[in-house]
């Protein structure tokens, strides 16, 4: 392998699994021992051998969501040994590698949990919940057209930076698994701050955050009690002043929009 | 109105009203700590007798009493509301492993614990004091006002009383550390020239606070 360290010895782990058949069952913890895993693999690369030894005597491989595998794409959500995406700060489940733990660890390794999130089978649950709030307003209705001159709508580097801050967001729920409170507002605000720190969002700033909020609430997230638990397992780092934006968004919005609802 | 209901009822609305009545709250604890500075006037406790008077008789004040009930309602009822909407948002089975300990502060997720502590001393506190106050029969004092003074002195002569007192506000303490500068998130109001002056400004008035309020209970227990 690549790169691979040559002193770095195999590893044997004990791993404590969340199982479930459906969403209608009840679930339960099942213990696996995995052999030789190299501290070169990742997270996933190491689930992907526990599921090769499954399916060699016959049975049903552990189901987990996963696509890019380069901290991009906000599928792989496995809350490992009581922490969203691990224990490692600032990075997802695909780039948390097994060198982070030692030989004979036992590893608990569970769904994300919250109302909002029913879990599909084993560690896979279903995020079309945040699919709904970003179409509730997560977007700028503009017709394509010409392609615009570039700077021809000026935005200080400081707002775009900060934009871009926002925009960073992959979606994954690491916040919502992490809060106390099951609260999606990290994610909401990231996805309204964004939008409304940029002069294309202005167009539809105060109708997209009562709506991005009101389809929230409905969705069956909780309320924000600002612990932060959020903000310390966000994989990229979105902060906690995106939802002091968004609380100021709202205020302003309710109290100014046209909207009567 | 519809809009307004939705606006204060939304999760959003619900932490603004929560921000709202504590910072008001907060604003009651100051004026109840220098009023009760007087308790420390050597003067056998005419000037405090003066002020308790004054206090349950200025229209005035009997009207911002009623507010002052009106905010601890609202606070308590946004806990209590929020706390069953979050419960039920975290779902039924939690998770098997969680150190939610590594990612979060401790009196941050114990707000409602911490909440509960409060209000029972302060239960305690309003029939002790305010309850016999304005509704029992206080001996006069040399003014010819209700001696308020005297039962203050001999409650803090008890050292179970004592004890609960300053627990209490050591449980006020976490709870505000927490509540003063959360209220500024909650209201948007976040700069960052202002925010980190926020932060000090609110560990100091936690501290100084409740550092004030306990010292009443221990000056008279130990010294007087």
């Amino acid at each position: 392998m690549a790169g691979s360290n040559p002193n770095a010895k195999p590893m044997n782990l004990t791993l404590k699994v969340w199982r479930q058949k459906n969403r209608q069952t009840q679930g339960n913890i099942v213990d696996y021992q995995v052999r030789d895993i190299s501290p070169d693999m990742s997270f996933l690369e190491m689930l992907d051998v526990l599921n090769e030894d499954l399916l060699r005597k016959g049975e049903e491989p552990v189901a987990f969501d996963h696509d890019c595998r380069e901290g991009i794409c906000g599928s792989c959500n496995l809350f490992i040994n009581g922490r969203a995406h691990g224990p490692e700060p600032g990075t997802t489940t695909c780039q948390l590698h097994m060198r982070k733990f030692s030989d004979g660890d036992t590893i608990t390794i569970e769904p994300w949990r919250a109302e909002a999130f029913p879990v599909n089978k084993d560690l896979s649950v279903d995020r079309s919940a945040f699919d709904r709030i970003i179409q509730a307003g997560g977007y700028v209705s503009v017709n394509t057209g010409g392609v615009p001159d570039a700077n021809e709508i000026p935005i200080p580097k400081s707002i775009a930076d900060q934009a871009f801050d926002a925009a960073t967001c992959i979606g994954c729920g690491a916040c919502v698994a992490a809060c106390k409170n099951a609260s999606a507002m990290l994610f909401v605000s990231a996805k309204v701050s964004q939008l409304a720190l940029l002069p294309q969002g202005q167009v539809e700033r105060k109708t997209r955050v009562e709506n991005m909020i009101a389809q929230m609430d409905k969705e069956g997230f909780g309320a924000c009690t600002n612990i932060g638990s959020c903000a310390a397992e966000c994989p990229v780092g979105i902060s906690l002043e995106n939802i002091a934006i968004l609380n100021r968004e709202f205020l302003a919005a309710k109290a100014t929009s046209n909207n009567l609802a | 109105m519809s809009w307004l209901s939705n606006a204060l009822t939304s999760s959003i609305g619900r932490k603004i009203i929560m921000a709202v009545t504590g910072l008001f709250l907060c604003s009651f604890l100051v004026v109840h700590l220098v009023g009760n500075l007087q308790l420390f006037k050597n003067d056998g406790g005419a000037a405090f007798n003066i002020y308790s008077h004054f206090m349950g008789t200025n229209p005035i004040i009997r009207t911002l009493e009623i507010v002052l009930l009106l905010g601890f309602a609202f606070h308590i009822y946004e806990a209590v509301a929020l706390t069953g909407k979050n419960r039920a948002a975290r779902g039924s089975q939690g998770y098997v492993v969680n150190h939610i300990e590594q990612n979060s502060p401790w009196q941050s997720r114990n707000m409602g614990l911490l909440g509960t502590v409060i209000l029972i001393f302060l239960l305690v506190h309003l029939y002790n004091f305010f309850y016999r106050a304005r509704f029992g029969e206080l001996d006069p004092d040399i003014n010819n006002n209700a001696d308020l003074y005297t039962l203050v002195v001999s409650s803090f002569h008890q050292w179970w009383y004592v004890l609960l007192y300053v627990l209490a506000q050591v449980a006020l303490c976490y709870h505000l550390i927490h509540g003063f500068k959360s209220a500024f998130q909650s209201l948007g109001l976040t700069h960052r020239k202002y925010t980190p002056f926020v932060t000090y400004l609110g560990y100091a008035f936690s501290v100084l606070v409740c550092a004030g309020f306990a010292a009443m209970p221990l000056y008279f227990f130990f010294l007087q």
